[in-house]
């Protein structure tokens, strides 16, 4: 693993490997010193073109307990707002050692384009790139879907919302589906990608016949200027077929969880009872997030840079 | 060409040898700290781990009192972590009463260079404040590379660099030994 | 003026026979011909000879972007691709919307004397939609316009387009459309289909080409003028061509050489080599594009030829530039997709690449069988060449080539354009 750009990249093994590692990280947050020396001499930047206070803090907090440095790079008020290229910003990056970067844009294929460009060598994470992946996100939903649920393999699990629109989405079924997963997605029409035969999961338009056979629940925001363009009536409508509430919530399985990448819209897509219930591990999410990113950042960064193999004789 | 004959390390400690250097590390640690109340022990992953409850268990023989085990990863302590691929991460359980004030004796198969016990040592350092430190290894094959000296030694064991020790132990092996081979696998 | 004979060359393909060019034109076409006692004799064994190939869709850039390309470096680009006559397309800045801007480009082309360059004119003031351009002016300038595109953008008000249709009537034009529907394309980076899902590249649906298609046949029907669909990139637009000519609907329609090879598939590797507009479509489509010129469903084979800087593909995917350059690789692609794989003849090959762009862009002094008589416009072409795809190696200006590190068969060795060689030995003479 040299770079962390989409959830689907990962195999079985590697995901377990992350998941597992996190475990060990998340045990840090029991004792005294919240520190481990694993990335001392390391520098990380936190390169975020798009405005995402929440995901830079849990990336600068890991990296930070790992004793990496961490250089926060965000867009607005720098140079890449007056118009330099990310060509540009990467050399620079270069030219100051990174040895990781993580990289939040808002085009899809940006942290892609970052790891095959050859503009720089350091190791690509991607927190999330346009309307693509945030492969991090869906690792800390798995996590805390492993703490609730035991194994995944077999477990039903339910995204509901965005779809067309949502890195957490795409990412989220690509790495369920892998470890063994059955997801299934739901949203009207209008929110699904015209064509999802690639996608590793069944669709459905209707929420409430999926609910008795979830035993994860997973909340997309849902932005309300989508209904500008169509992609639904009106704000009220959408919470009536696909929101979730204490109704629907009661639909389902005993143990089931529920879950929101943040941040929410509270009374659109989920209500303020539902987030707040015993049901929601909303809050858990953001803790895991920390463990699961020490991980990718530790898994990624620790080691040499040097290929593994062994040079010829 | 013939096929190049199957090495065979040579057997150093047999299972009995093994059971009864273990007998005496827990006596010995059980009369330098005056009884088990103040140790912890805590093995080095992954064969320090199994080493560490079979420690325990002769303590709760002879004591009546079990002592707190536990297991303490020492991979991100390392020296050489930035020259080596990244690794996995062993597991680390502290035991519920944490090592404050207590005596923790580390526990691992076999001391070297002594650089594993310098990240261990570190590792703790971040734990907890201990009152005191010991080590106990199963075998001791010199060449140390630090100053670093074990408090209960299974077996010394004089080797060259080009020697390779192997600790089999029944929970990971299947069977209990200690084995040394020069670097094809033979006996020497 | 030098005379040449051409020695041993497979006419379009076929009988192998001598070419004498004297005095800007085709002498003969014969065996055994006796060349003057100061012609150079040029041996073409083994070479296919074709008419002078025409370019109903390039972009020279020049006025407004020289540093893409100009006037100069693309027709030279041209040239080595067996080109001889090129059609500008009207997204210059300032856009060639007036007599005076197709005007310069002409003069322009003739002054570069590697093609001859046949500006377009854009349908709508500035290419912006909304109100006719001076059609009758540039259509009576000295570059004599008579295709009219918005090309990069569509003329998507119906009823504009219908007005577009009618003027131009009267002095013989054709309307150009580059079939888009805006509002269905909004934003749009790539096919929609299964991968624009995965990729999370918002798509460009086929519908969007096809309904404009099918309402712009419809239109010229009713007002009975010319019509032309610009770079058709799916199996539904194909399906629509054909049924309209079918019905005797009058419709013509180009397809790009890099419709005809490449899918969809290359976005997922986010370089934006690979962005362009229309997008790269499906396996699906390359074969129905591919079934649809052979069948002459679509006409022609029309380059879109587009160059950008470097800076505009060196970026990430959606703040990249759309469009591939497409002069020099277009006849290796032809070959490779069409001839090699018995879709097309050589003698195809003249008609979709010369005779029936030419006939559609009115340029009456190219596009001519190679016969006596003739304007000497001609290209030689060594069909068992192959040949590796270097972007540094590229003529044009820019190096946005999606062939890169490909081989490719086939290799223009000498241009002709009115017995004038513009490319010898595969390099441009000047």
């Amino acid at each position: 693993m040299r770079h962390l750009l989409s959830a689907g990249d990962l195999s079985r093994d590697e995901a377990n490997l992350i998941l597992d590692t996190a475990e060990e990280m998340r045990s840090l947050a029991d004792r005294p010193i919240k520190k481990l020396p694993a990335l001392r001499g390391r520098t990380v930047v936190n390169l975020f073109f798009e405005d995402s206070t929440r995901t830079r803090i849990s990336f600068e907090a890991a990296a930070k307990r790992l004793s990496a440095d961490v250089i926060n790079f965000s867009a607005k008020g720098s140079s890449v707002s007056k118009g330099e290229s990310l060509k540009d910003t990467a050399l620079t990056l270069q030219a100051m050692g990174a040895d990781g970067v993580v990289c939040r844009h808002g085009a899809s294929g940006a942290p892609h384009l970052l790891a095959t460009s050859g503009w720089m060598t350091g190791a690509v994470v991607n927190a999330g790139d346009g309307t693509h992946e945030h492969p991090t996100q869906a690792l800390l939903d798995a996590f805390t879907m492993r703490r609730h649920l035991g194994s995944l393999d077999g477990r039903r699990i339910t995204i509901v919302g965005d779809v067309l629109h949502s890195r957490v989405a795409r990412s989220n079924v690509l790495l369920l589906a892998t470890l063994g997963a059955e997801v299934t997605v739901v949203a009207p029409p209008t929110l699904l990608p015209v064509d999802m035969s690639r996608w590793p999961c069944t669709t459905s338009y209707d929420f409430d016949a999926v609910l008795a056979k979830s035993d994860a629940v997973m909340m997309l925001r849902v932005q309300r200027e989508r209904m500008g363009d169509a992609y639904f009536p009106s704000a009220r409508e959408y919470t009536r077929r696909y929101g979730l509430d204490v109704h629907r919530m009661a639909q389902l399985p005993e143990n089931a969880i529920v879950m929101h990448p943040g941040p929410m819209n509270r009374g659109m897509e989920i209500s303020a009872e539902v987030a707040d219930s015993t049901r929601s591990v909303i809050v858990e999410q953001v803790t895991n997030g920390v463990a699961v990113r020490m991980a990718v950042l530790y898994l990624l960064l620790s080691g040499s840079n040097e290929s593994t193999e062994e040079p010829p004789a | 060409m013939s096929p190049a004959p199957v090495p065979v390390p040579r057997t150093v400690l047999d299972a009995s040898d093994i059971s009864r250097a273990l007998t005496r590390i827990a006596h010995e640690i059980l009369e330098r700290n005056r009884g088990a109340d103040p140790v912890v022990l805590l093995g080095v992953p992954t064969r320090g781990v199994g080493l560490a409850t079979r420690i325990s268990e002769r303590i709760a023989a002879v004591e009546g009192q079990s002592v707190p085990t536990g297991s303490l990863d020492v991979t991100m302590y390392r020296d050489d972590i930035g020259l080596k691929p990244a690794r996995a991460l062993e597991h680390t359980d502290i035991p519920p009463g944490g090592i404050d004030g207590k005596v923790v004796v580390l526990v691992d198969d076999v001391l070297f260079s002594g650089r594993t016990i310098r990240a261990a040592l570190d590792a703790i350092g971040d734990i907890g404040r201990p009152k005191a430190v010991q080590l106990a290894v199963l075998v001791d094959r010199g060449h140390r590379e630090l100053p670093i000296r074990a408090d209960y030694v299974g077996k010394n064991l004089p080797t060259s660099l080009l020697e390779r020790v192997t600790v089999n132990l029944t929970e990971y092996d299947g069977a209990d030994a200690v084995l040394i081979a020069d670097k094809t696998g033979a006996a020497v | 003026m030098t005379a040449y004979l051409i020695t041993g060359a497979k006419i379009v393909g076929g009988e192998v026979a001598d070419l004498l060019i004297d005095n800007e034109e085709i002498v003969a076409v014969g065996t055994g011909l006796q060349a003057p006692a100061d012609a150079e004799t040029i041996d073409a064994t083994g070479l296919i000879a074709l008419p002078g190939l025409v370019d109903l869709h390039t972009h020279l850039r020049e006025p407004g972007r020289e540093d893409a390309e100009t006037v100069h470096t693309g027709t030279r680009a041209a040239a080595v691709g067996g080109f001889t006559a090129v059609f500008a397309m009207a997204n210059t800045d300032p856009v060639a919307d007036t007599a005076g801007v197709v005007e310069q480009v002409w003069r322009l082309g003739r002054e570069a004397g590697y093609a001859d360059v046949y500006p377009i004119g854009a349908v709508t003031v500035g290419r912006q939609g909304t109100q006719l351009a001076e059609l009758g002016a540039m259509a009576d300038s000295a570059a004599r316009v008579r295709v009219f595109s918005d090309d990069g953008d569509c003329v998507w008000d119906a009823a504009l387009m219908r007005r577009a249709l009618e003027y131009v009537k009267a002095f013989g034009g054709t309307i150009a459309q580059h079939a888009q529907e805006p509002r269905l394309t909004k934003g749009a980076q790539m096919n929609e289909g299964a991968l624009s899902g995965v990729l999370g590249l918002t798509g460009w649906p086929s519908v969007a080409e096809e309904a404009i298609i099918a309402r712009d046949i419809l239109l010229n029907h009713h007002v009975g003028s010319k019509l032309h669909i610009c770079h058709l990139s799916t199996k539904g637009s194909v399906e629509i061509v054909r049924a309209a000519k079918r019905r005797g609907l009058d419709v013509t329609a180009e397809v790009t050489p890099h419709h005809l090879l490449l899918t969809e598939e290359l976005a997922a590797s986010y370089d934006p080599v690979y962005k362009v507009n229309p997008p790269l479509r499906t396996k699906e489509d390359v074969e129905a594009v591919r079934e649809g010129l052979a069948d002459g469903t679509i006409d022609i084979v029309a380059t879109d030829h587009a160059p950008h800087p470097v800076e505009d593909k060196d970026c990430e995917w959606s703040a990249a530039a759309f469009g591939m350059i497409g002069l020099e690789t277009a006849l290796s692609v032809v070959q490779h997709a069409m001839v090699d794989t018995k879709l097309l003849t050589w003698a195809d090959v003249a008609d979709r690449m010369s005779y029936r762009p030419a006939a559609i862009g009115q340029a009456s002094d190219h596009g001519r069988p190679l016969e006596a008589g003739a304007p000497a416009n001609l290209v030689l072409v060594d069909p068992a060449a192959q040949r590796t795809i270097v972007p540094e190696q590229s003529t044009s200006l820019s190096r946005n080539t999606p062939f890169a590190g490909m081989t490719l068969p086939g290799q223009v060795v000498a241009t002709f354009l009115r017995g004038t060689p513009t490319v010898r030995d595969g390099k441009p003479v000047r």
